[in-house]
């Protein structure tokens, strides 16, 4: 090899970035990059990916092989003082190195705006699923199905499905990386995805656009499963949602408290042994009756007026160690009247009442 | 002179007296706008702050003297007789003053740029000493989220886009052979506005509420709905981008109208050529994040309503003008970098560069192409899908003049000779960390593939291939290869390899395993991780600490060798453009007689070929033959 780069730069040369190039996709396919392929689409995308993995290969290989060869071929002796070829250019070289990846470049946009088309394909009789984010927790419902609601997103397995993704607040981003698709969440607007789970198992949205201080926690559990026990979740989901209506009816506050706590989000950043949070980016509300005691004697308030303050109006009272703004407005609106009620009742009975 | 006197005068004085000023002014106007129309409390913190980051600045920059002459001339004063006294630097005092010399204001650029770097990159390690592991080890979510926004914007906003002023601010008019830039005056605003914008997105660590935590791109309506904190970039922006504009408007009339007779545009040496294209682009983008900036402090301090889209407002609005600027951005942090490259591979590797005209007009390109392709930044935005498709041709073919360029670089490189000093090493570790950088960036245009991708890792993995080992390895080329003339001194060659090999390594080891974790789905701006990614994560932080320590060797070496280096002759690369024909470090007005420009600036090679001239006698005779223009005229050469 040696002795051919002496005798035949070019050839050897050649002969050598052949070698690498091919070692190189070797090396780039085995890489095992993504996630599982749990949709339609991941398929064709990892495709993708690996047709522009082996077409860079060669032209990363060629460019360190000529700075490579440059370098050990042509480097000044110590005292050289002596100058280069003075090449000014070389015109037929010029066209080609426009040419050349410029056709590249051409095929390789062909080729991705090929596959976009096909992952974004018209769908037949897609099942609905509006996301809602807010911050920090994500919230689906399923119009066509009776409109369930669940903080967990379940999907049948090989149907098509179609994402509707709106905020309450800022901007988030809804993602399942083993879905391999993305859509921001953008207040004003309704954003779309369209795909097709086909493997079964559990998975995790992740919210991919900065939306504030809980952005790390603001993950929701997705499960693919299969379609007769979609159905059935549905129908228990139905079940439950019109348990929970009777139950607060019929006075069991506690049960629609908590499924309130867990469907606004609150359990996104407060943490409650009852409902089984764990979040500390906001005030933990184990001991919340004992605090609303003690903050709402400073502020002139009742324990339930204190509670209620803190939800319609959070920068009202700031517990200390926390700062303000991080507890976004407007529960106000977005709860009625009652349901805040029931909520204020709810907190104080699980906060440690007995305790006292 | 009396206390008195000295607060009179243009200083550290007077700008000292000029902050309690401003914040009584801030208090002052508040409080009475607010009693004149009877709101509660009279007496708002946030307001006061807004106006007091407007108004402190500006006392600041006033006190210290940048306005000093031009009040005098506007109130029809007696102006003080140009004396020329603000030109030079005779002691290390002299840096600390309002100083019309393009040279020491090309020295504050740059180790005032340097300072914001090192703050930015401590901010870095604490990210990364964060992200070691997962869970919370060291910091709070908001603090983490303020560590990322504030060492993103101090990187670019007052490291890399002003540092290439600062060198660009000390080279390029040696290198047209003027004697100053077309204002200097307006040099020294430009500088003295810099450091303004620094301290105050730092400061902003100490508002209520925390930093800034809307990362650089500082989205809306987060950035519209957080505390305080952000008042401090969006202001700090205005300050930055104002500098970067005047600066730029100074570049090109000084590069268009105080060229050296003889130096016609294609006898300009590259790194003019980049500046001078850079510089066309910071004067058409940078209003444009000035104006997205504006937008977000109405829509915080006055109640409009741009970005509320309950009162009519357009979130995406915010974003298509933020890119509008900064996927510009993204080009004046780098042509830059080409020119210094351009410079560097041909002197040290002694060879004319290759395709001098190609090399020009590519830039050209770039600066035109760059500014169709803002919204591949947006591609899961939720805009309108029809802009996709041509947003991602458009940025794929930008791959077609930047090709150009490092083809060119290698064949430059061919059949030279090659002298692998510390320059030449971070030139050649250019051109392999930003062809790869280049790479990832043609698979983030396909946009199938970076509906996966976008706001992953790999995003933070390609933009630091492209900004560190693109841009700021070019910066590390361009300070090594200047030093000499800046200083008069060398620095010690053998630290120099030692810093490149460190960086080398430890940059790759770094970065370079981002791509994978963000590929397989971990997301950006995250204080917390999936325990999948703990082990690269810790190779990454572990790399980190090692990659920034080598930043102290670098530190050390241009302290000392500035100090006690060897002294350095005029020409130490025996280059051929005109900054190396006069002494290291150059008269105070660059030229005893200004230098006509015979030929190419990168004749290495031809028999008796110089680019200038300083008089007509002294001009060797085969300088006259010695072909015009860089690069389309001559016999080409075959290999």
């Amino acid at each position: 090899m040696r002795r051919l780069l002496r005798r035949r730069p070019a050839l050897g040369m050649a002969l050598l970035s052949g070698i690498s190039t091919v070692v190189g996709i070797v090396i780039v396919l085995t890489i095992d990059w993504f996630p599982v392929q749990a949709s339609t689409a991941s398929e064709q995308i990892d495709t993708l990916w690996d047709v522009l993995l082996i077409a860079s290969v060669p032209v990363f290989v060629l460019v360190m092989s000529v700075a490579l060869y440059s370098v050990f071929a042509f480097r000044a002796q110590p005292g050289d003082l002596s100058d280069g070829k003075p090449i000014h250019g070389n015109a037929k070289l010029e066209v080609i190195w426009v040419a050349i990846p410029f056709i590249m470049v051409s095929a390789l946009a062909a080729y991705g705006w090929i596959v976009l088309d096909d992952i974004e394909a018209k769908q037949t009789d897609p099942l609905i699923v509006n996301v809602t984010g807010q911050q920090f927790a994500w919230r689906f419902d399923y119009p066509g199905e009776g409109r369930v609601k669940s903080t967990e997103l379940v999907l049948p397995k090989d149907r098509d499905v179609e994402f509707r993704v709106n905020t309450d607040d800022v901007l988030h981003d809804f993602w399942v990386p083993e879905f391999r698709l993305k859509t921001d969440a953008v207040p004003g607007l309704t954003t779309k995805i369209r795909l097709k789970p086909d493997r079964l198992g559990e998975y995790n949205v992740v919210c991919a656009e900065l939306c504030g201080i809980g952005h790390s926690t603001m993950r929701a559990v997705v499960r693919v499963v299969p379609p007769q026990k979609f159905d059935a979740w549905i129908a228990k989901e139905q079940q439950s949602e019109s348990d929970g209506g009777a139950a607060a009816a019929g006075g069991d506050q506690a049960a629609a408290g908590r499924q309130l706590f867990t469907e606004t989000g609150c359990n996104a950043c407060h943490t409650l042994a009852d409902a089984e949070s764990s979040s500390a980016i906001g005030p933990g509300l184990d001991d919340l009756a004992a605090d609303a005691k003690k903050f709402g004697k400073a502020e002139d308030q009742s324990p339930e007026e204190y509670v209620q303050t803190s939800i319609e109006d959070p920068d009202a009272f700031v517990v200390p160690n926390f700062n303000e703004g991080i507890m976004p407005g407007g529960y106000a609106e977005q709860l009625s009247d009652e349901e805040i009620d029931t909520l204020v009742q709810y907190l104080l009975s699980v906060s440690g009442e007995e305790k006292q | 002179m009396t206390l008195a006197a000295k607060l009179r005068g243009p200083g550290w004085y007077r700008a000292a007296l000029s902050q309690p000023i401003a914040i009584a002014f801030a208090v002052g106007l508040v409080v009475l706008v607010r009693t004149l129309y009877g709101y509660d409390p009279v007496f708002d913190g946030d307001a006061i702050t807004t106006v007091a980051l407007i108004a402190m600045p500006l006392g600041f920059i006033v006190g210290i003297g940048c306005f000093d002459y031009w009040f005098r001339w506007a109130s029809g004063a007696p102006t003080v007789p140009e004396d020329h006294s603000g030109h030079g630097a005779k002691t290390w005092r002299d840096y600390f003053k309002v100083n019309t010399d393009h040279k020491v204001i090309g020295i504050q650029y740059i180790v005032t740029t340097f300072i914001f770097f090192i703050l930015g990159g401590l901010m870095a390690m604490v990210i990364r000493a964060e992200l070691a592991q997962p869970g919370t080890q060291f910091v709070d979510p908001n603090t983490y989220n303020g560590l990322f926004s504030v060492h993103a914007s101090l990187m670019i906003f007052l490291f890399i886009i002003p540092v290439f002023a600062g060198i660009a601010n000390y080279v390029i008019p040696l290198m047209i052979g003027a004697p100053d830039m077309a204002f200097p005056r307006l040099n020294a605003l430009s500088f003295w506005m810099l450091p303004t914008a620094g301290v105050m997105m730092v400061a902003s660590f100490f508002a209520d509420g925390g930093a800034f935590a809307t990362g650089w791109t500082a989205y809306a309506p987060l950035s519209t709905d957080t505390p305080v904190g952000q008042q401090f970039f969006t202001i700090g922006v205005q300050f930055a981008g104002a500098s970067s504009i005047a600066t730029a408007l100074n570049f090109l009339v000084t590069i268009i109208t105080m060229r050296a007779p003889g130096m016609t545009f294609w006898r300009m040496p590259l790194l003019v050529w980049a500046n001078f294209t850079t510089s066309l682009l910071v004067v058409i983008a940078t209003p444009f994040v000035a104006g997205s900036q504006f937008f977000v402090l109405l829509d915080r301090s006055l109640g409009t309503h741009f970005f509320d889209p309950a009162g009519g407002g357009d979130v995406l609005m915010y974003q298509h003008v933020f890119w509008f600027y900064s996927h510009p951005a993204v080009y004046i942090m780098m042509l830059p970098g080409f020119g210094i490259v351009s410079e560097v591979i041909s002197t040290h590797a002694r060879k004319p560069v290759f395709g001098y005209r190609m090399m020009a007009f590519s830039l050209v390109a770039i600066v035109i192409l760059g500014f169709t392709v803002w919204a591949h930044h947006m591609f899961v935005s939720g805009m309108f899908d029809w802009m996709r498709v041509p947003m991602m041709i458009m940025t794929m073919l930008i791959a077609v003049p930047t090709g150009i360029k490092i083809f060119s670089w290698l064949a430059t490189l061919w059949k030279g000779v090659i002298h692998l000093t510390t320059p030449m090493l971070f030139a050649l570790g250019f051109i392999t960390m930003f062809t790869l950088g280049g790479i990832s960036g043609i698979m983030l245009a396909v946009i199938p593939v970076v509906i996966h991708v976008s706001d992953t890792y790999f995003i933070v993995a390609h933009i630091h291939y492209v900004l560190f080992g693109g841009s700021v390895f070019t910066i590390f080329a361009g300070l090594y290869h200047w030093f000499p003339k800046m200083t008069g001194r060398m620095y010690d060659e053998r630290l120099g390899k030692l810093h490149f090999w460190l960086s080398f390594v430890f940059f790759n080891l770094t970065f370079g395993p981002m791509h994978f974790v963000g590929v397989d789905g971990m997301p950006r701006r995250v204080a917390d991780y999936a325990d999948q990614f703990a082990t690269l994560n810790m190779l990454i932080s572990v790399s980190s600490f090692i990659f920034g320590l080598s930043f102290l060797i670098f530190l050390y070496n241009m302290i000392t060798s500035w100090r006690h280096g060897l002294k350095a002759a005029a020409n130490p690369w025996r280059a051929h453009s005109i900054e190396w024909q006069v002494s290291s470090p150059p008269p105070i007005f660059n030229f005893d007689e200004i230098p006509t420009v015979v030929g190419g600036p990168y004749e290495y090679g031809v028999p008796g070929a110089v680019h200038a001239v300083f008089s007509d006698k002294k001009a060797p005779a085969a300088a006259k033959a010695a072909p015009a223009g860089g690069g389309g005229a001559p016999p080409p050469t075959t290999e």
